[in-house]
């Protein structure tokens, strides 16, 4: 909230800056210049005809502004193509493998060195190999609870606040899933259905999508009746179409940071899951199940790398998302646009 | 006003009754061999058997209707596996006052520190401490909660020099749990506040307090801030309310006697009945919650109207 602030404050000195400048130069401007009639000038004319303005060339310009946030983006980018690259890398274990010395004694516990990059766990598996294997299936949560959410929610919220017969069912809707605790329907969703990738990814949407909804909902109520939507509706335009290209191009921004920061929610509660029992069985690493192997060994301090690792690769994903995610939506919003 | 307090309420009880079914159906989804221990050395009659006792070979809509009709009496039903023939209610009210007392604890912390971060950072805009402030509100609300709380736990019961495990006894370890229950409400408090005061802070009135020579304190405090705790005054209730639910990720990290791992239990068992008992006791603190907080707003402000604003939304 406070990138934006600041943002806006710049801008404002900036233009401030820019107007004072230009005063200066009429002032230098001679009395006779100022007084003379100016002459046509069709290059003059052309520039305040024409504005060259491009929506999303203005956000990606005012994005690549905020230095912090490029960088944790290209970061992010890197970390994401290593998860993929790893396997194939010469030299790498299997995560799932248990790995045994010449004499068939499994490696247990050793501490991060020249063999195992990052030690190995507790049953003799390869850390290294377990993180980003991790990291992938997190993160492929993570991206798919995003991607459904925003689909489901902002279909039902556009439909839902623009139509209006539809507002009190759904909002009827909305009364009820609202009030059921989110943690009942995903610890009640997991333990029914098998444990896995998708049962979690399903849980986890069953009742995000109606907070999405509910939003987009609200915003479009705020836009749904301003000049230019009625003057479309006035000129009979189709209503999937007002949807589409009146209103929708209006949230990207609100949509946008929703969804950056549905990512880190989705890792953190597939933590949450494998906690308390009831996430992914162990030959599936991700995150939330290597944390919950590094807690169980918080007692011992020689182990604690097991715990250490796992958590910093999860917090890295998590903040740079939510910085991201603040700082395009800063960038999408027209008003940062200059 | 109390026309729409009667409607309002009505409706409540209704979205009570849908949930419920709700869940009541999700239930009898699960996998039948939950219900026995030892399943496989069963034989399909004392399964049948076993099923008949429990009422769950009955059709669905019989089942609701009963359970309806005891919980009308009051009676919510003996818990089956959790501590076999022990009444629900007593069960639970065994584990509801340490939740209670966590929680409170943990309101009345996060509330003393939230609020005046929010005030400070809203009164020091762009300066130094609003910097700090958005720094710890960014790492609270970007890295999973499940994460700090695990070095809170390694880091605090070293430095504290207590053990893993709760000791109900000792005040002493009461500090790392309430200390973690609290850290996400005060980002909560905290960047609310001052939102909404940064916001209240461009408005005529306060231009004409500041013009009259109110002092600068006198104007953040008197006027600015009293408007901005309205909104937020909104989630005091839930909040308060949450506090009997508790927390299940810091009471099972630290073994606290609480309700919070408790439902997580009694579905892992498949007690049934306890767990319709804890979804009920969720779901009316859900609900008196959000009621009791538009009625807070109402007595705070007396500009706002119940009857009027269900309009509006």
């Amino acid at each position: 909230m406070m990138k934006q602030f600041s943002y806006r404050h710049e801008k404002e000195a900036e233009l401030m800056g820019s107007m004072e400048a230009a005063s200066k130069n009429a002032c230098a401007m001679s009395e006779e210049e100022l007084f003379s009639f100016a002459e046509f000038n069709a290059a003059d004319v052309e520039r305040t005809g024409y504005s060259n303005y491009s929506y999303w060339g203005s956000t990606f310009r005012a994005f690549l502004k905020n230095k912090a946030a490029v960088a944790l983006l290209v970061l992010l980018g890197l970390l994401l193509l290593f998860t993929f690259i790893q396997p194939y890398l010469p030299g790498q274990y299997d995560p799932n493998i248990i790995v045994n010395d010449a004499n068939g004694m499994q490696y247990r516990n050793v501490p991060p060195g020249d063999m195992f990059i990052l030690g190995t766990n507790s049953i003799g598996q390869d850390l290294w190999a377990r993180i980003w294997a991790g990291t992938r299936t997190s993160l492929f949560i993570g991206l798919s609870v995003a991607v459904a959410e925003a689909l489901i929610g902002i279909t039902v919220g556009v439909i839902w606040g623009y139509v209006r017969k539809a507002d009190f069912i759904l909002t009827e809707v909305y009364n009820i899933i609202d009030n059921i605790p989110n943690t009942i329907i995903l610890i009640l969703v997991s333990y029914i259905l098998k444990p896995g990738v998708k049962t979690l990814i399903f849980a986890m949407c069953l009742t995000g999508w109606i907070q999405m909804a509910r939003f987009i909902r609200n915003q479009i109520l705020i836009i749904r009746d301003r000049d230019y939507n009625v003057a479309s509706r006035c000129l009979g335009t189709p209503t999937w179409r007002i949807m589409v290209r009146n209103l929708l191009p209006y949230l990207v921004s609100v949509i946008m940071l929703r969804m950056a920061l549905t990512i880190p929610a989705a890792i953190g509660n597939e933590v949450f899951i494998t906690y308390i029992g009831l996430g992914l069985p162990v030959d599936i690493p991700s995150l939330g199940n290597l944390i919950n192997e590094g807690r169980a060994l918080i007692t011992s301090p020689a182990l604690r790398y097991q715990l250490v690792y796992p958590t910093i690769i999860l917090s890295f994903v998590t903040i740079s998302f939510y910085i991201i995610g603040n700082a395009f939506s800063d960038a999408a919003d027209p008003k940062n646009h200059v | 006003m109390l026309k729409y307090l009667g409607k309002r309420i009505g409706r409540s009880v209704l979205t009570l009754v849908i949930i419920l079914t709700i869940v009541f159906c999700l239930l009898r989804l699960m996998p039948i061999e939950g219900y026995f221990p030892n399943f496989e050395k069963m034989t399909p009659q004392q399964i049948q058997v076993g099923l008949q006792e429990m009422g769950l070979t009955d059709p669905l809509p019989v089942q609701i209707v009963r359970f309806f009709k005891d919980l009308l009496k009051g009676d919510l039903g003996t818990s089956r596996i959790y501590r076999a023939n022990v009444p629900v209610t007593e069960v639970l009210s065994d584990k509801v006052p340490v939740s209670i007392k966590l929680g409170v604890l943990s309101m009345i912390v996060s509330l003393c520190a939230g609020l005046p971060m929010g005030a400070l950072m809203a009164r020091y805009k762009f300066r130094f401490f609003d910097k700090l402030g958005t720094l710890f509100i960014v790492c609270i609300q970007a890295i999973p909660a499940a994460v700090y709380y695990l070095y809170i736990q390694l880091y605090g019961t070293q430095i504290l020099n207590v053990g893993l495990l709760f000791d109900i006894k000792n005040p002493k370890y009461w500090v790392l749990p309430v200390l973690s229950m609290s850290l996400n409400n005060i980002a909560f408090y905290g960047m609310w506040l001052r939102r909404y005061m940064v916001d209240e802070s461009n408005k005529d009135y306060v231009k004409l307090a500041k013009a009259k020579g109110v002092s600068e304190g006198g104007v953040m405090f008197r006027h600015i801030f009293r408007n901005a705790f309205v909104p937020l005054a909104q989630y005091i209730p839930t909040a308060f309310l949450n506090t009997v639910i508790g927390s299940i990720y810091i009471e099972s990290l630290y073994s606290i006697p609480g309700m919070g791992g408790l439902l997580v239990t009694v579905i892992k068992k498949h007690d049934n009945t306890m767990v319709q008992g804890i979804v009920l006791l969720y779901a009316c603190v859900g609900v008196l919650g959000l009621l009791l907080g538009d009625l807070l707003m109402v007595l705070l402000d007396p500009r706002i109207s119940l009857g009027k604003k269900e309009g509006d939304r």
